[in-house]
């Protein structure tokens, strides 16, 4: 079922995809895809959301497995071969299989979601993503009540990932969530954004995107889905455990240990852009605090 | 082999060293250019940040190499020691510069991560250490320090290692590009530990 959670946008902020573009300075752009709300309702916090350049979007990427500078994955993701792409689901699912991403696309409804994006690096950025709900993929396998998380894996094919050739990971990356957070309406996977198939070096052909969780969670080029009653280590807990969470919650009062999460800074203002502060849960605090009601969100960094 | 060398230790005889700063300054506005022009990419600010504290480390080599070339080669490149200090110097100080107002932008966050981020408490060591030799890299200082000059710029040693760890520390996991540096670094100290040794036993 598409369509369950509504952006705040009203058909006034709409700024065609022509007019974005020449214009790149704009409030609320959004491409009118299923963006259609009652005229005259009150801007909420979406309608301050100043999209980011296509440009930006795909040239300032953290994606290792084509290496670990921002301009890698668009100089090296061009090597990755997306067609054909299957999408193994497994663990504690009722209809278990490998699917074939013709095949979801086929049944999954595609819409607009423009989310804000927040590294851990304390930068980001605004994208009109297209996708599904995570929840809706889910339920093509049947997910059994037993299950507790969700494990995510990226692709692992060093001959055309050139950073997997070095061994500093443990290939492939991995990511999870809890099954509650993985089936929140707010939780998708891309396969767009501005309305054209996602670039490789965003994590074509599909890939997470959880919004109020720091970037690294919402994991790229996903051949692999597992529901499981373990919860999950991702790669960078793993790394560096002390730093990095499994929750990875974007959170202004707790800081990473090497520098503050208090404020960011979004790429493409240049030499002179000012830092914003950060919101708690990034801006989505009203959707998803109750998730984590009673939780010390300090000691579940 | 030889001749190369009085080839170079002539030629570097001729060249003043005021050509020196012309010549290691110019990538500073090259690097303003870029960065407004978005000839940096799309995060100008850490990539400026980045360029001029990895200047100021790899002038910062270059001095530490004058001694070794010496020692090891025959080549007199010690009139430019002073002006490579200098220079290093004068990148760190814009590094920070542009840290402090592009980067952090608050004075209270400057101060709060100085004391609270390792990385940067000790780049920031680095640099405080720094000041005393920039500010006595003058004729005059040496005249009037005499062995307390040469003594008070040993200080560099520590300054290397302080400005090498913070760049490994900085990357969010262990790097190549920084763990060369550092290791470049104490391949340079370790050749002056012979000579400290006899310098004791005599």
């Amino acid at each position: 079922m598409a369509h369950r959670w509504k952006s705040t946008l009203s058909h006034a902020d709409v700024t065609p995809y022509d007019a974005y573009l020449n214009r790149r300075q704009l409030m609320g752009g959004a491409l009118g895809l299923g963006l259609v709300s009652a005229a005259g309702m009150a801007r909420a916090s979406q309608a301050d959301l100043e999209l980011n350049s296509w440009e930006d979007i795909t040239q300032y990427n953290n994606f290792y497995e084509f290496g670990t500078g921002k301009e890698d994955p668009f100089k090296h993701a061009d090597a990755l071969t997306t067609d054909p792409w299957t999408v193994t689901i497994d663990g504690m699912v009722e209809r278990p299989g490998e699917f074939d991403f013709e095949d979801i696309m086929a049944e999954m409804t595609i819409e607009e979601r423009i989310y804000r994006l927040r590294c851990v690096e304390a930068w980001s950025m605004v994208v009109p993503w297209n996708g599904f709900e995570l929840s809706d993929l889910l339920a093509m396998a049947g997910v059994k009540p037993e299950a507790k998380f969700v494990r995510f894996e990226t692709l692992y094919r060093p001959d055309e990932m050139p950073g997997q050739r070095s061994a500093w990971i443990d290939w492939p990356y991995i990511e999870g969530l809890r099954v509650d957070e993985a089936m929140h309406p707010l939780t998708i996977m891309a396969t767009g954004i501005y309305g054209k198939p996602i670039p490789n070096q965003n994590g074509a052909p599909l890939r997470l995107v959880v919004p109020w969780k720091y970037g690294f969670k919402s994991i790229k080029s996903i051949v692999r889905i597992t529901l499981t009653d373990e919860q999950p280590v991702g790669t960078w807990e793993q790394l560096l455990p002390r730093e990095y969470g499994f929750y990875s919650n974007v959170n202004p009062e707790v800081d990473h240990p090497r520098w503050s999460q208090a404020d960011e800074r979004r790429v493409g203002g240049g030499l002179f852009a000012k830092k914003i502060p950060t919101l708690m849960f990034n801006g989505y605090k009203e959707e998803v605090a109750s998730l984590y009601e009673g939780m010390d969100l300090r000691a579940n960094y | 082999m030889t001749s190369v060398v009085d080839t170079i230790n002539r030629l570097a005889r001729k060249v003043p060293t005021a050509a020196i700063y012309i010549v290691c300054l110019i990538p500073v506005p090259v690097l303003l250019y870029l960065g407004v022009t978005g000839g940096l990419g799309r995060e100008p600010i850490k990539a400026l940040e980045h360029e001029l504290g990895e200047i100021a480390l790899q002038l910062l080599i270059a001095g530490l190499c004058i001694t070794p070339l010496r020692r090891f080669l025959g080549l007199n490149l010690i009139k430019f020691r002073r002006t490579l200090g200098v220079l290093a110097f004068t990148y760190v100080s814009l590094h920070l510069l542009v840290w402090a107002v592009l980067d952090v932008q608050a004075l209270d966050r400057v101060w709060a991560d100085i004391i609270k981020r390792p990385y940067i408490t000790i780049g920031m060591a680095a640099f405080v250490l720094m000041i005393p030799l920039a500010v006595t890299s003058n004729n005059r200082s040496v005249r009037i320090l005499g062995a307390a000059w040469r003594k008070l710029h040993l200080l560099t040693y520590p300054i290397a290692i302080l400005a090498a760890l913070h760049f490994v520390m900085l990357s969010k996991v262990l790097q190549p590009e920084p763990l060369i540096y550092f290791g470049v670094i104490l391949g340079l100290l370790a050749l002056r530990v012979p000579k400290l040794r006899k310098k004791q036993a005599a």
